[in-house]
């Protein structure tokens, strides 16, 4: 008996044992955009009108915003409505969830508005399909003539649910608008949001403007322009339309940035054919030399957490990039491939630096660590220069210049945009030609 | 004089060279090599134990003399290969317990020599295949405390699922299968520890009866937001694949399945 009781035991142990349980590893996935359906909002049939639009039409304005937005990023594919086979009211209170797989859809997007006492309510949901559940919902009350940018604000809410990093939509663009011939350029200050509507122009184009910045904030902006023909630094409220110099330098000042807190602004001072980085505390207007080198030093740009700060200089013969202490010590160059660097700005996230090269005539835009290694061109092209961040750091946004004719026809300039991982190149639309763009920070952060 | 002229011309002689020599345009400059193109190759012949039909031999060696002609092939890493392979060397102590395991038969790959009939071209890796099979069983088991003890994925953790019940061609068609479902989400921070466990339960056709996150816990934790994100898109893909290509028998064997997610060399990359 107990040897039948041993064997059965034995048997039991060994049969347990032997299958245990597999694993297997998933080391790889895809990177094809994700499908997904954005419902046209139900508008309420409780809404009042409103003059300055037809609301009936908004529900559908919207959704359209937020598929543009999902298209242009390249992560999302965002589905004909054609296919749609639930209406908008419907779908937002329960989805029949095998009708949207049906389609290929894995995300839904469903909505509703109202717009009762001159104010517009809007609330969304995000489904998953494959798991038939309720992701996220939430809900906007603003002013009705507000509706782009609510479209903005749940297309960030819905990037940030979907890939784990911040929306980059709900944001503007700082650029000089361009206009005239190649030789008679007149140049303007001027924001519009990140997809190209309401442009508004900060400047009358009387003098040169260059290099727009905003601060961390997206109150004030700092530029340099030729006002009375001398190239100064400005600092100008977008809010009150305020501008003033920056610093009582002797001479020319270009190429200022505002330090990650909004405190400081760093910039280059040239005089008698030789340039240094500086900054000025605008709380205390106190001015500090961070370089003092015979070389010319520009284009200073402070690391997210103002402890580093990355510049070029010519002290090596060439134009390359150099990242010191933000006091100005242990400077290190970082660049040592082939050709001209300059340019160099810091990622909101602090993991890289882009730059633009030049190389063989060639001009690039392109991406390395914060210590050289790394480099990666993303683009090529005659003439581009001046990358720009998205808040997320997953967006450079540039400029690109045509090759002019003899009289100078056939030049333009533009702003286009492309991620780091080098692909999903696009041009922006500009109501103007445009140059050195600046991205803002999230608004509604 | 004749002497002194024969010393000058040896002298500027063995100037000339090192100059010739050291001079930097001289150089050559360095060929501008194409990006390098991955190409996983993955030989399931060591494993599988699958003897060639003499057609399909001549098809695969004339395909392998293909691409080693290709630069592509030269240039691809072969550390898919080496990953998949058991190469751990069996420390003495070890070596005992190996033929305790034998002794008790508690590995089910063994094969028995006299029953089974096999070619030439088979034999000699019937005589270590119950050795090595323990070795892995072995192995598996170290690593499985190494990750209790400390819960980070590193290169090493690649398991080898051939004695525990999937061959390595039924393991890489499942996870090519999902590989093609998984959409990985873009934003995740590449330094921090990105590995999701999966414990499904399936049916006999593949589709998927339960599933579990096995660290669940961690979706809720202050800083960890996009560890939801991930596990979410991992769930996701195990649902749009089903049912999961696995093998037509032995359900017991994989009626439990661990799925290990981890995006940190691709997003690296």
């Amino acid at each position: 008996m107990k040897k039948i009781l041993l064997i059965f035991l034995f048997y039991f142990f060994f049969t347990k044992s032997s299958y245990a349980l597999i694993e297997v590893d998933i080391t790889r996935g895809n990177l094809d955009p994700l499908p997904i359906a954005v419902s046209p909002l139900h508008v309420d049939i409780k809404s009042e009108q409103f003059k300055e639009f037809k609301v009936k039409e908004l529900g559908e304005k919207i959704s359209k915003i937020i598929e543009i937005n999902f298209k242009n990023t390249g992560l999302f594919n965002p589905l004909k409505k054609d296919a749609f086979v639930q209406k908008p009211d419907i779908a937002h209170l329960k989805p029949r969830f095998e009708d949207w797989r049906l389609i290929k859809a894995q995300a839904l997007v469903t909505g509703k508005l109202l717009i009762k006492d001159e104010k517009l309510k809007v609330e969304f949901r995000l489904w998953d399909l494959t798991a038939a559940q309720e992701m996220t919902a939430l809900a906007f009350t603003t002013t009705p003539s507000n509706w782009r940018r609510v479209a903005h604000i749940i297309s960030d809410k819905i990037y940030e649910r979907l890939t784990g990093e911040e929306g980059y939509f709900d944001t503007r663009i700082i650029y000089v608008a361009e206009s005239g011939p190649k030789n008679q350029r007149i140049k303007k200050l001027a924001i519009m949001d990140q997809d190209g509507f309401n442009t508004k122009y900060l400047t009358l184009g009387n003098e040169l403007v260059l290099t727009p910045r905003f601060n961390p904030t997206n109150q004030m902006v700092t530029y340099m322009s030729y006002f009375r023909n001398m190239p100064r630094v400005y600092l100008l409220d977008i809010e009150t339309g305020n501008q003033e110099v920056v610093g009582n330098f002797p001479g020319m000042t270009f190429a200022p940035r505002f330090s990650p807190n909004g405190k400081k602004i760093i910039m280059s001072f040239a005089k008698d054919g030789n340039s240094d980085i500086f900054t000025m505390n605008l709380e205390t207007r106190l001015v500090e030399r961070i370089t003092e080198h015979s070389s010319i030093d520009t284009s200073p740009s402070f690391s997210p957490d103002g402890k580093f700060i990355a510049f070029n200089s010519d002290r090596s013969g060439l134009q390359q990039i150099y990242v010191m202490r933000s006091d100005g010590s242990n400077v290190k160059r970082i660049t040592f491939g082939k050709g001209i660097y300059g340019t160099p700005v810091w990622s909101p996230r602090g993991d890289l630096i882009a730059f633009t090269k030049m190389h063989k005539g060639r001009f690039y835009i392109g991406v390395m660590r914060t210590d050289g290694t790394g480099e990666r061109l993303l683009t090529e092209n005659y003439y581009q220069e001046a990358p720009s961040w998205s808040p997320n750091g997953r967006v450079l946004v540039f400029y690109r210049e045509t090759k002019a004719g003899e009289k100078g026809e056939g030049f333009s300039a533009k702003l286009w945009s492309i991620d780091i991982t080098g692909y999903n190149e696009r041009r922006l639309s500009t109501k103007t030609d445009a140059s050195d763009p600046s991205w803002s920070s999230l608004l509604s952060k | 004089m004749i002497k002194s002229l024969i010393y000058s011309i040896s002298l500027h002689s063995i100037m000339i060279l090192l100059t010739v020599l050291s001079l930097p345009f001289m150089l050559r400059e360095p060929i501008d090599l194409p990006p390098i193109v991955s190409v996983e190759l993955i030989q399931i012949s060591d494993k599988t134990n699958i003897p060639y039909a003499p057609k399909a031999r001549k098809i695969i060696e004339d395909t392998k003399k293909k691409e080693e002609e290709r630069i592509v092939s030269e240039q691809a890493p072969p550390a898919a290969k080496a990953k998949e392979k058991p190469d751990r060397i069996p420390l003495p102590d070890e070596k005992k317990e190996e033929k305790k395991i034998l002794k008790k038969k508690q590995n089910p790959e063994e094969v028995k020599p006299q029953i089974r009939q096999s070619s030439e071209f088979e034999k000699k890796e019937i005589v270590d295949a119950n050795q090595i099979a323990a070795l892995i069983d072995k192995a598996k088991e170290v690593e499985a405390i190494k990750e209790k003890e400390n819960n980070k994925i590193t290169q090493s953790t690649k398991k080898n699922s051939f004695a525990s019940g999937l061959t390595l061609s039924e393991e890489d068609a499942l996870r090519a299968q999902i590989f093609g479902c998984w959409s990985v989400p873009l934003g995740l921070p590449y330094d921090q520890n990105l590995l999701v466990r999966i414990k499904l339960q399936l049916k006999q056709d593949g589709t998927i009866m339960n599933s579990e996150i096995l660290d669940h816990e961690r979706m809720n934790r202050p800083g960890q937001k996009f560890y939801k994100v991930l596990a979410e898109s991992a769930l996701r893909a195990v649902r749009l694949c089903q049912p999961l290509k696995v093998p037509p028998t032995g359900y017991d064997k994989w009626k439990d399945l661990q799925l290990n997610f981890n995006p940190t060399e691709m997003l690296k990359g």
